[in-house]
């Protein structure tokens, strides 16, 4: 195998003509190549954006809620108890705890100033709670914490993120599937196509055995043909997919999904690699299509 | 006697119905000369066949070059026909290639240096250096027949097993591709020629010692001394 890659690249002209060029199979291959590759690189972009979408969101849900406890002066260390009480009990909540004055003036001194007097102000206490793996039930805390303590409000607003990130991951995974999918049905229109060539050319193939040349010679001989087209269709797939890709609305501008979709850096360089997986793939399945071929024959 | 190049072994085929060759044995001695001879579809074209692994004997034992055919894997037949010249009775070419690409082929499939100066000297021997640019389709039947014994000949093989090499062709042609093939045996190549031309036969054993074989009733028999 090893030796097969520079006698692949190698101009040989001599066998290069002993195979005639087939009009029609040739269009195909590239056509199809080109095609495969220029869908292929959108699955790549739309796939690689959902990744750093699910990514970006994942992190955002650090898996915390706040309990906010309003209430008169008197009342409002009871309702924090009652609230932790409410919490330590609640299946899905890992931990809970209280906000000091000295965490809260933290959060709000980018709004108000570091001189705020914490104590003076009739602000409402915080309950800082983390959630387990299994989450917990949103609307049955509601309701307990009401009767409990009737101060109490959960604010849960990264919860909504959720679905969202499940969704993104779920895309990712689709672009990827699709990505495979895509070069399923080139290996099989490949396939298609070399049959085709070799079947047009039994002939060829009878005189070239009867004049003792081996099957690795003829297989090569298309081989190296086929592998060559949809090097170059391929090639010319990527490059008008990742055209396609760097002409949409930067993401910086718009912000928001669909204005997202492209390769970011490195990024860039994956769907130049496209034609080399297209170049493997048409070896691969052209090899495979000839040397089954070749065996029929005597 | 040296080792036989070719030697058949109570060798039998058939193409499904029944039996068209039966019970055959017969060993070819390096640098023998052998015309075979027998009636229209006797097959003696598929006894050739069988001598350059085309076919396999569907019993019996065929061995070229001390080895039996049906041991031999894809790659070794290949190796094999190498190194036997083969005419064939339905000139096989590639149409899309000219006459002296076509006469090249077996140096082409083998990955040999091409000597022009040799394929020119070839070309001129079989009288179709003015149509080493031709293709096939264009040229008449007695020009292909020549064209395949040249490509037959390239490689310089130890066996040379022509069908009906003359069928073609005029007498003087015919002559002309006798004296090479006596050349050649006189070199020490083994020649196997399969022929309905009487003529052609006595000519030849005027010059060497030829022998020949017939196919008649499915079986080989030594034809008589005095044809
Ligand atoms: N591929 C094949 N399948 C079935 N039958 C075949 C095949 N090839 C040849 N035959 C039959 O086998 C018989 C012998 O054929 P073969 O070509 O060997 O005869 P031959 O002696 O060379 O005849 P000729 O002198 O006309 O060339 C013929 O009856 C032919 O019809
Ligand atoms: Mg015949």
């Amino acid at each position: 195998m090893r030796a097969l890659l520079p006698q692949l690249l190698r101009r040989d002209r001599q066998s290069d003509r002993v195979v005639p060029r087939s009009g029609h199979t040739a269009w195909l291959t590239s056509f199809t190549a080109g095609a495969m590759t220029f869908l292929a690189v959108f699955a790549l972009a739309l796939s690689m954006a959902a990744g750093r979408m699910a990514d970006r969101w994942s992190d955002a849900l650090a898996r915390t809620a706040t309990v906010r406890i309003s209430a008169p002066a008197d009342q409002i260390e009871m309702q924090t108890r009652a609230v932790l009480d409410v919490l330590a009990t609640t299946p899905g909540v890992e931990s809970a705890r209280a906000l000091s004055d000295e965490e809260q003036r933290k959060l709000l001194e980018p709004w108000f100033g570091p001189d705020l007097p914490v104590d003076s102000l009739p602000l409402p206490r915080l309950v800082e709670l983390t959630e387990d793996s299994t989450g917990y039930d949103a609307d049955g805390l509601r309701q307990r914490l009401l009767a409990e303590a009737p101060g109490a409000v959960l604010d849960d607003h990264t919860r909504w993120r959720r679905p969202l990130a499940v969704a993104a991951g779920r895309l990712r995974l689709l672009g990827l599937v699709s990505i495979l999918l895509i070069g399923g049905t080139m290996a099989g229109m490949i396939t298609l196509a070399a049959h085709a060539a070799l079947a047009a050319n039994a002939q060829v193939i009878r005189v070239l055995r009867l004049v003792g040349a081996r099957d690795s010679y003829i297989a090569r001989a298309f081989v190296r043909r086929f592998t060559l087209r949809a090097l170059a269709g391929s090639a010319v797939g990527a490059l008008l997919g990742m055209i396609g890709v760097a002409i949409l609305p930067s993401a910086d501008t718009a912000g928001g999904f669909l204005t997202g979709l492209g390769f970011t850096g490195w990024g860039w360089l994956l769907p130049a690699v496209l034609p080399l997986l297209a170049a493997a793939v048409a070896f691969a399945a052209t090899r495979f299509a000839a040397f089954s071929r070749l065996k029929e024959l005597t | 006697m040296g080792h036989p190049v070719i030697s058949f072994e109570n060798v039998a085929y058939s193409y499904g119905g029944g039996e068209l060759l039966s019970d055959m044995t017969l060993r070819l001695a390096p640098g023998s000369f052998h015309f075979l001879t027998g009636p229209s579809g006797a097959g003696k074209s598929t006894f050739l066949k069988l001598c350059y692994a085309e076919l396999s004997p569907t019993a019996g034992h065929v061995t070229l070059f001390d080895r039996e055919v049906r041991s031999l894997g894809r790659d070794d037949v290949a190796q094999m026909r190498r190194r036997i010249g083969v005419v064939h009775q339905d000139c096989q070419f590639l149409d899309h290639l000219p006459l002296a690409a076509n006469v090249t082929l077996p140096l082409t499939v083998s990955q040999r240096e091409i000597d022009n100066r040799d394929l020119g000297d070839l070309l001129a021997w079989v009288g179709l250096k003015h149509l080493a640019d031709a293709l096939p389709p264009s040229l008449s039947g007695g020009e292909r027949q020549r064209a395949v014994l040249a490509r037959a000949i390239i490689m310089d093989p130890e066996v040379i097993l022509a069908d009906e090499p003359t069928g073609n062709l005029d007498w003087e042609m015919s002559l002309r591709l006798l004296t090479l093939l006596v050349e050649l045996n006189r070199m020490g190549k083994t020649i196997v020629v399969a022929t309905h031309d009487m003529n052609l036969i006595r000519q030849a054993k005027a010059q060497i010692a030829a022998r020949v074989l017939r196919i008649s009733n499915r079986r080989l028999q030594l034809a008589g001394a005095d044809l």
